[in-house]
């Protein structure tokens, strides 16, 4: 019984470190490079691409042995750019400002291959409960990573946090971590942190 | 089941459910994102335009012209969206003038994707701490006969000029670009109504 529990836990765990999407699948990069200017940018985007992921995912799954083997991948988008656009939607009529920030990235969320992924190697094979935990996970992990992307960028960019002055008169903005080349140095950073805590991990 | 029958059948039932749920999402949303739109551009007429009431909407052939008016009536100025091309984008700006197109009364930039930190400067400059709008508010009372020109490096000493953002020559150049062309195109267009009506 414990042992069964903790399987269940995993599907949900390994989303946010040992399968993480951006640091160890390197899957979902654009919208990790293109968005995380700032923490509220990736939290938005992080928080729509969940909602996307965790409902195709349990769609998916209770169709499984629905759908016809020739029409999956059809069907998985069909689905996905469902949800995609009712998230789109959503920010544009309640959160007028982040969806103008987020612009044509939100629409985007349909070719993040971190969703179609997770429907053709997760959802289509396992149950719904088990398909949700994943997805929950890997939409999570997705989300730290643009969260802490964009607030590392939005501090050293900008000198602000969530809009909020975090720096001192004294500062004076790194404006490259604003544009794009301070995303690829960013997220190799962290990504290169990653493996090296996992190197130290697997040593010990 | 055949196969191919099964195909036809789950697909169009998915697709089917689909354009149900978002065509119903879609009527519930469409009211509240048409609603920020007109919020949006009521508060950028109000920017450009501070010393109207309302507005009356003036739908030419090639634009919409937004005339505001006092409560008496007596018309204050012209509006219009001004769009062109910037360093890296479309830009499109709020753009208001007296009504004899003698004197501009303000611009409100309201699409823009230009350099963060350079570029950007056209809506505000947060490295000016005094006045971080210093450069849309060059454009009160500037007189765009014959066009608004750009200058670097010194203030303008003449009422068409505009002294352009340091690190971002080309997008000031562009926005007054877009504004010069813009203007001369409403001008035409606006005078050529009346003498319409007139006739």
């Amino acid at each position: 019984m414990g042992k069964q529990k903790s399987a269940i836990t995993r599907e949900f765990i390994k989303g946010l470190w040992d399968e993480n999407p951006v640091l160890i699948s390197l899957l979902g990069l654009c919208p990790a490079l293109a968005v995380t200017n700032s923490a509220i940018n990736g939290l938005a985007m992080g928080l729509a691409t969940t909602f996307v992921v965790v409902c195709s995912s349990i769609i998916i799954s209770s169709l499984r042995k629905v759908i016809p083997h020739q029409v999956r991948i059809a069907s998985y988008i069909v689905i996905i750019a469902t949800f995609v656009t009712v998230a789109d939607r959503f920010m544009a009529a309640f959160y007028p400002a982040i969806s103008k920030a987020l612009g044509p990235y939100v629409p985007l969320i349909v070719v993040n291959c971190l969703i179609l992924g997770r429907q053709e190697a997760f959802a289509s094979k396992n149950n719904v409960g088990r398909s949700l935990l994943d997805a929950l996970g890997m939409g999570l992990g997705f989300l730290m990573v643009l969260f802490t992307l964009g607030t590392i960028r939005e501090v050293l960019g900008s000198g602000t946090f969530l809009t909020y002055q975090v720096m001192g008169d004294w500062f004076q903005p790194w404006l490259v971590m604003v544009l794009p080349p301070g995303a690829f140095i960013m997220l190799g950073l962290l990504i290169g942190l990653s493996n090296w805590i996992n190197d130290r991990r697997a040593k010990a | 089941m055949s196969t191919s029958a099964r195909m036809i059948v789950v697909l169009t039932l998915i697709v089917t459910v689909s354009g149900g749920v978002l065509s119903s999402w879609d009527s519930y949303t469409a009211p509240k994102i048409q609603h920020h739109r007109l919020v949006e551009l009521r508060a950028a007429i109000a920017d450009v335009l501070p010393e109207h009431d309302r507005y009356d909407e003036l739908a030419l052939p090639a634009q919409t012209l937004y005339v505001g008016r006092k409560a008496t009536g007596e018309p204050v100025g012209i509006a219009f969206i001004a769009k062109g091309s910037g360093f890296q984008g479309v830009i499109s700006i709020m753009v208001g003038v007296e009504m004899d197109f003698t004197r501009l009364t303000g611009i409100k930039v309201l699409e823009q994707i230009e350099t963060p930190g350079l570029g950007t400067k056209i809506v505000t400059d947060p490295t000016n701490k005094a006045n971080p709008l210093w450069f849309p508010e060059q454009f009160v009372g500037v007189r765009p006969e014959p066009e608004i020109t750009v200058i670097k490096n010194r203030p303008p000493t003449t009422e068409t000029e505009i002294q352009a953002i340091t690190g971002a020559t080309i997008t000031s150049r562009a926005v007054v670009k877009i504004i010069n062309d813009a203007l001369k195109q409403a001008q035409i267009e606006y005078q050529s109504s009346l003498g319409k009506k007139v006739s």
